[in-house]
């Protein structure tokens, strides 16, 4: 007689364990991966899933087992021509098909470890060890910042605040505290009777003896009438709102599609801020993100239109940064919110308007930002911008960061480099 | 005679399990199979998936190296390169077979006949498992092991104990005990001894190491003095016994390694006969079954079906050939053997006078049980069945630039042939033949292995990677010395500047010679 379980109920993730242990062994294979996928991939599929090959020599368990070379002899089926003494080639190493020699006792074949992790892991792996600086906590405000922590225990509150164990214990005294007297009485009419019985049959006073166990049951009856437990025996865990400090961001995208940006640097800029979006969605839950596209003039737009539109025109940087002054005074003030910028232009700017970009950086926006980056999209050397944004780095080291890009495959080392997570 | 199917869809449920089951049963017992109680477990792909990645143990302790399995296993499922096995069978008692959901009745019938019947009275009778496992212990066993095993994590860390898992299972294959018989205790005792254990160990190895200077008296003796006396062949063992600086807890865990690489050991000897067994059984169940008018035509054909995918051996010229079919060479020996019993031919009754004509069911338990794979083949494998797989036999010699075919299916070759594909099954001619040759314990604490080459093989070159593994137990430099005819050929040395300091001076030695 067989029993027969079903278990398909039972947990199914057994391996899970297993498969981190085994990913976190390969971070470095996978994390290639990821910045090579981010680099080839089109800007529309960044965030699914990736295949992570790691070479086999790496990934391998090594055992003691015997090398090509010396005297084998193998046994195979099949044998269709052959006679005793018949000599044949050497098949190429590796390779099945006639006569095969070797391979067989190394079992597996010789590609690579290919294998597939999720759109989560993807992104865990990308944005890993990233972070917003300076961020810093300024405004107590808002629904979601408070915390309910625990502040003892009292007389009122819901059912599903009971506290068992305190009411059970409060219960139990007042048992004892209303029972006590009459226990007490009862304890001296027991030894009253007692003493009663103890006599003969003939001299006991019976008429006393029918008292005491008249007096007894009513005793009892009284104790009986206590309540097991009363309404004022109930404990309730007290919780208190507490405010949290909470932190509100804001980043700015400040991008340039002036008509001497071609469409190879417009992708570029569009996949650094894809990879910005990407980051700030998944690692902070409330940030907003105000979209700035410029030519000559600036506009703010919204996500769609800032990825996939195609305007262009002629160059006015500062207009972008008027825009954001105006944003800032209009929407996010800086007492409250933490801004931050991320600015992508080929550096191509009206040659008066270099030296007014500078001064508005300067004097309206970063005084009040956390952080500003600039991303310069450029083979080619530098124009009056950079000299002009390299002045301002020099007075704001903390809060401003330049980076060039001149091909795809640098956006996301600059992009890491730019919000790597500083050591404390 | 008028049918009675017990079902005749291919749903399955789990009252018609249980009926398959019973008529089974029946079948079974008529044909004498004594096996342990069976637990039936119905579990999903998933399921599977994990079950296979930790090698069939159904409690296993945590290692990325099971994680990697796991992932291929998963990915080539996903992709549709691989089916799923349809069962995973555990040799303990009672024993557990899995059985995938998404099996049809036909298939649920066919798995129950070949790993709880077949496979279970393999487990229980054959003498390798006899000996070398205990049934019904293994679960105990695994569930202290694993504990085990995440309380060392908690207490030491989650690398630590990696790495040192990594080198015991570089080292698993020389974990085990090819001649002495391991004693079987409960999971009780096993936590009572381990503490017993930690504590003895370390008083031993400290005994062993012991730097207080001897009599002078003894110095003559000393010269002479070997360790270990004879070479010793269980290289985990060694270390787990005698390697200077390891913590208790790392010794016990060297053990836990070392004791379940013993429990799969019998399973590695006898693949051809185990599979063979159970295919042998549950085709002849079913055919039975078949006749007592339980279950259908189509029922019968879908498995018979997926019973030649099982047993079809692919020559040696198709894409698809990846050596010898266990199964299929497996499953007709066992045929085999019933046929020489039953209808023997002059040949039959030239080779095998002894079971020639015999009883077929005394014969196929008495090779079930006192055989292995390759005793099994060398004792039974008939010329009729050498012809029938066309086998021959190729001579690979580096020395020769051809491959020279030494032997095919005729008269002269039947003997060489049987040979040489029982040898192919010798565990001890597939792994390089490595043991522990000496210890310098009154000098700088090296450890030094011989490898005796066999058929003048050389090691792999993995050698270097795994002779790490074992300094990363011993902590002190490691020689291996390959061995052709007596003759030092190759050394392996960890850590390995010291091997190049060596090689300088063999350098040095040749120029003043």
């Amino acid at each position: 007689m067989s029993y027969i379980v079903d278990r398909r109920l039972n947990g199914k993730n057994k391996s899970t364990v297993n498969r981190q242990r085994f990913l976190k062994r390969y971070k470095k294979h996978i994390k290639k991966a990821v910045s090579d996928a981010v680099t080839r991939r089109s800007i529309t599929d960044l965030e699914s899933g990736e295949h992570v090959t790691i070479p086999k020599e790496d990934i391998s368990e090594p055992v003691f087992h015997h090398g090509s070379g010396g005297k084998r002899s193998i046994i195979h089926p099949g044998n269709k021509e052959f006679i005793k003494g018949d000599k044949v080639p050497r098949p190429p190493s590796g390779g099945g098909g006639a006569g095969e020699g070797q391979a067989s006792d190394s079992g597996e074949g010789i590609d690579d470890f290919v294998f597939q992790i999720t759109q989560d892991e993807f992104l865990e792996f990308l944005f890993e060890d990233l972070e917003l600086p300076n961020l810093v906590k300024r405004k107590l405000a808002g629904i979601e910042s408070f915390k309910f922590i625990r502040a003892g225990i009292v007389n009122e509150g819901t059912p599903n605040r009971i506290n068992i164990v305190r009411s059970m214990r409060s219960a139990t005294g007042r048992r004892i505290a209303l029972s006590a007297a009459s226990k007490r009485r009862m304890r001296g009419l027991e030894v009253e009777r007692d003493e009663i019985l103890a006599l003969e049959v003939d001299n006991r006073d019976q008429e006393r003896l029918k008292e005491i166990n008249l007096e007894i049951d009513k005793i009892l009856n009284r104790i009986k009438k206590i309540p097991f437990i009363d309404t004022y025996d109930l404990r309730y865990n007290n919780y208190i709102k507490f405010p949290q400090p909470t932190s509100q961001a804001v980043m700015f995208c400040l991008m340039d599609v002036s008509g001497s940006m071609n469409q190879v640097m417009k992708d570029m800029a569009k996949r650094f801020f894809i990879l910005l979006y990407l980051f700030l969605k998944r690692n902070y839950k409330k940030i907003d993100v105000v979209f700035i596209r410029h030519h000559t003039s600036a506009k703010e737009v919204d996500e769609q239109e800032f990825f996939y539109s195609r305007e262009t025109g002629g160059t006015i940087v500062s207009s972008a940064l008027k825009l954001m002054k105006e944003v800032i005074d209009d929407r996010y003030p800086a007492s409250e919110w933490n801004i931050y910028a991320a600015q992508a232009s080929d550096g191509d700017n009206w040659n008066d308007d270099s030296p007014t970009c500078g001064k508005i950086l300067e004097e309206d926006i970063l005084p009040y930002t956390q952080f500003f980056s600039y991303i310069e999209i450029n083979p080619r050397r530098h124009q009056a911008l950079w000299k002009e944004y390299e002045a301002v780095l020099a007075n704001f080291p903390e809060t401003f960061a330049m980076q060039q890009i001149s091909d795809a495959g640098e956006i996301y080392p600059v992009f890491r480099e730019l919000f790597q997570r500083k050591q404390a | 005679m008028k049918r009675e199917p017990i079902s005749e869809t291919s749903d399955w449920t789990f009252e018609l399990i249980q009926e398959y089951d019973l008529e089974i049963a029946d079948i079974a017992k008529s044909f004498r199979l004594d096996t342990y109680p069976n637990q039936i477990e119905i579990i999903s792909a998933e399921q599977m998936m994990d079950a296979y990645s930790s090698v069939g143990m159904p409690v296993g302790y945590n290692h990325w190296s099971y994680g990697k399995h796991f992932v291929s296993v998963a990915q080539d499922y996903q992709r549709g390169q691989m089916g799923l096995a349809y069962e995973i069978v555990i040799n303990s008692d009672p024993c557990i077979a899995y059985l995938m959901e998404e099996n049809t009745m036909a298939m649920q019938v066919l798995v129950i006949a070949h790993a709880c019947y077949g496979h279970n009275s393999f487990f229980k009778g054959n003498y390798l498992f006899k000996t070398w496992t205990d049934a019904s212990s293994i679960i105990d066993y695994l569930v202290f092991a694993k504990n085990y095993i995440t309380k060392c994590e908690e207490k030491y860390g989650v690398d630590e104990v990696e790495s040192l898992l990594d080198s015991c299972h570089a080292l698993m294959n020389y974990g085990v005990d090819r001649y002495k018989r391991p004693y079987p205790i409960s999971a009780g005792e096993e936590k009572q001894r381990q503490k017993e254990r930690e504590e003895y160990l370390q008083a031993q190895v400290n005994e062993l190491w012991r730097t207080i200077p001897q009599l002078s008296g003894s110095a003559a003796n000393e010269s002479e003095f070997r360790f270990p006396q004879e070479p010793q062949e269980n290289l985990l063992y060694f270390a787990e016994k005698n390697a200077p600086l390891l913590e208790p807890w790392q010794r016990e865990i060297i053990r836990i390694v070392r004791k379940i690489a013993q429990y799969f050991y019998p399973q590695r000897q006898t693949q051809v006969m185990n599979e063979g067994w159970a295919t042998f059984w549950h085709y002849t169940i079913l055919n039975e079954l078949y006749d007592r008018g339980k279950v259908t035509d189509g029922f019968m054909l879908e498995l018979l079906i997926s019973h030649s995918n099982v047993i079809y051996q692919p020559p040696f010229d198709s894409p698809h050939y990846s050596g010898i079919n266990p199964y299929a060479l497996g499953f007709k020996m066992m045929c085999d053997i019933r046929r020489i019993c039953e209808d023997p031919t002059e040949e039959d009754k030239e080779w095998f006078p002894d079971i020639a004509g015999s009883d077929w069911l005394d014969t196929l338990h008495f090779a079930m049980q006192n055989f292995k794979d390759e005793s099994f083949i060398l004792q039974f494998l008939s010329p009729h069945l050498i012809r029938e797989f066309k086998l021959f036999s190729v001579l690979d010699d580096d020395s020769k630039k051809e491959l020279e075919i030494t032997e095919i299916h005729d008269e002269v070759g039947y003997k060489r042939i049987r040979e040489l594909i029982s040898m192919q099954y010798n565990l001890s001619m597939n792994e390089p033949n490595i043991q522990v040759h000496n210890v310098d314990i009154r000098g700088d604490r090296s450890i030094t292995l011989r490898h005796v080459q066999h058929n003048d093989r050389p090691l792999g070159d993995t050698t270097q990677e795994v002779i790490k593994h074992l300094h990363r137990l011993w902590k002190f430099d490691v020689h291996l010395e390959s061995m052709r005819d007596d003759v030092v050929v190759r050394k392996f040395t960890c850590p390995e500047e010291k091997a190049e300091d060596a090689k300088a001076k063999d350098a040095a030695l040749a120029k003043a010679s």
